[in-house]
């Protein structure tokens, strides 16, 4: 049907976009693994000069290195247990008869526009403040000591900060799943006597498995890159208690200056992206064809 | 085939949803309850705060008063706007080739696109903030557009082409049997069906840029900042004005709350790729 004419004519029109990403992709990337390789700081001028891996000993060596390893893995996987069980029992709970359901979904998804300094700094101020937070006075109510939440336990009140803004992610997807799930198929099965924790494990979560890989594929991709949170609550301590890599590289390139070791870390954190994102491009791809 | 739901459990339902929903809600109707009190009456304990005196609408004011609000709330508007429409205006085009037009590569060049969304920021953070700072870019609004629009493009472009594809090309060829010029085809058959996912597409965009917080941070000072940049400026001493922290929170997420609620279909097409419908 398309002949040649309307060919070329979609060539042109789909160039600008192809170019545009082009660009915007091997230009700053380019940059950023020919910087890793050289000593560049910029409070000090003169010539750059290479100096092979050199860079990379120094930030895998640096003792905050594998803090904020550590740190990335604990709050990616922190986040995404919490949000993708809670997400399946809310979805499951929102996938039941009930008066004012709309309502109710539009109560549980509203954390996810809330723009994350803004979740970072009410949750910091309004809840977890030991004086004038909520949590502070309700402590005081039932006559406990009041906990100082990113002093104590700075990594758990970012990954429950974290996980409000993305549980209703997970929700919204997991129920978009839930809804296709085949009706005639649960009440076969109910009819042949299967009961509901059978169901559950045998029909419903097989059926979300694909969904749930969705969302944790998605959600990594998201919160391996947290930053803002982190910002606007602990600045990365006490410590390195709460530096994440994201957060490492930023330190190193914005606020010490050194190029050349928060390139390297930049190449470390898009290898560490591009592993994830390997497997969610193939699921992505699968459904294309299908 | 639906079965009789008894009222009991409709009832048991609704009151354990309901109270986990309040508890999700519950930070974001505080803020607006918080927003709506003096100073000194904002940091006292919950039930005080709910039933004792002091209600004034002054933080709002104050705000604009203190730090010129406007600037960066109109600062978020410009930037989100027009990232979205400038990135619609490359996309549009992109799109409907892909969706009407598909050669063997159209599968490979999508996927491509996408890949680059998931390149992190933080690793071409150096780069785009040297290049900024050679041409005179940081801290303008012109290039946080920029910038912003090339994250989202894939997504706009992804997002149009699965509405597209849906159109019945056969709709376009009844068109052109009964004689519709190419100008009355685009007119009265196409845009009419593909507006509505252009409209989800706009609104999906204008969340992600209103929203946000690494480039927003990272690329502005005073002048550019929008209102993730603006918030941010509370975190330290002046975190402790709750009040006015509120009245500033809570204008600066209420017209994307407004607009989530209206997109929460789309959001989920937008965010997985299609991968779950």
């Amino acid at each position: 049907m398309a002949t040649k004419a309307s060919r070329s004519a979609a060539r042109l029109m789909i160039s600008p976009a192809v170019i545009l990403l082009l660009l915007w992709m091997i230009v700053p990337l380019g940059m950023t693994i020919y910087f890793s390789f050289l000593r560049y700081n910029l409070l000090q001028p003169g010539n750059n000069p290479f100096v092979g891996w050199e860079n990379y000993y120094w930030f895998f060596t640096d003792p905050s290195f594998s803090a904020a390893m550590i740190n990335t893995l604990v709050l990616v996987g922190g986040v995404l247990l919490i949000t993708t069980i809670g997400g399946i029992l809310f979805a499951l709970l929102l996938d039941q008869p009930m008066w004012g359901q709309g309502l109710i979904r539009i109560m549980v998804i509203a954390p996810f526009f809330v723009m994350p300094t803004v979740s970072g700094l009410v949750w910091k101020n309004m809840f977890m403040n030991p004086v004038n937070g909520i949590f502070g006075h309700l402590a005081q109510l039932l006559g406990f000591a009041p906990i100082d939440f990113f002093g104590q336990i700075p990594m758990v009140s970012i990954i429950f900060i974290v996980s409000w803004q993305w549980l209703p992610f997970a929700t919204l997807i997991l129920l978009t799943a839930f809804q296709s799930l085949d009706q005639e198929q649960m009440e076969a099965a109910e009819m042949d006597g299967a009961n509901w924790m059978s169901r559950f494990w045998f029909i419903m979560l097989p059926h979300l498995a694909r969904a749930i890989t969705v969302v944790i594929l998605i959600q990594t991709i998201f919160l391996l890159s947290i930053f803002a949170e982190i910002l606007v609550t602990t600045n990365g301590g006490p410590g390195t208690a709460t530096t994440n890599l994201t957060y490492l590289i930023y330190v190193s390139s914005l606020l010490q200056y050194d190029v050349g070791i928060g390139s390297a870390g930049g190449v470390v954190a898009i290898i560490l992206a591009n592993i994830v994102a390997f497997f969610l491009m193939r699921m992505i791809g699968k459904n294309l064809d299908a | 085939m639906a079965r009789a739901i008894s009222t009991k459990r409709k009832a048991l339902n609704t009151t354990v949803a309901g109270t986990l929903g309040f508890m999700m809600f519950f930070p974001i109707l505080w803020i607006v309850i918080l927003s709506l009190k003096t100073e000194e009456n904002a940091i006292r304990a919950p039930l005080e705060v709910l039933f004792g005196s002091g209600w004034t609408t002054e933080s709002f004011g104050a705000v604009q008063a203190r730090s010129n609000y406007l600037k960066h709330f109109s600062n978020s508007v410009v930037i989100s706007l027009g990232s979205t429409f400038l990135g619609l205006l490359i996309a549009i085009p992109a799109a409907w080739a892909m969706a009407f037009v598909p050669s063997k590569n159209t599968k490979n060049v999508l996927m491509w696109m996408l890949s680059t969304k998931m390149l992190p920021p933080v690793g071409v953070l150096i780069p785009i903030y040297l290049i900024f700072r050679d041409t005179g870019l940081l801290d303008s609004r012109l290039g946080l557009t920029f910038v912003l629009m090339m994250i989202n493009l894939p997504i706009i472009i992804w997002m149009l082409y699965t509405y597209f594809k849906e159109i019945p090309v056969e709709i376009l060829e009844a068109a052109r049997m009964d004689g519709a010029t190419l100008r009355e085809e685009v007119i009265y058959v196409l845009t009419p069906m593909a507006i509505p996912g252009m409209a989800s597409t706009v609104l999906l965009n204008i969340i992600l840029s209103w929203n946000e917080a690494f480039w927003t941070l990272n690329l502005t000072a005073a002048q550019a900042a929008p209102l993730t940049a603006f918030i941010a400026s509370f975190s330290s001493p002046e975190g402790l004005f709750y009040a006015k922290l509120s009245a500033a929170s809570v204008m600066a997420i209420a017209p994307i709350l407004i607009m989530g609620w209206f997109s929460q279909k789309q959001l989920v097409r937008g965010l997985t790729f299609g991968a779950v419908k």
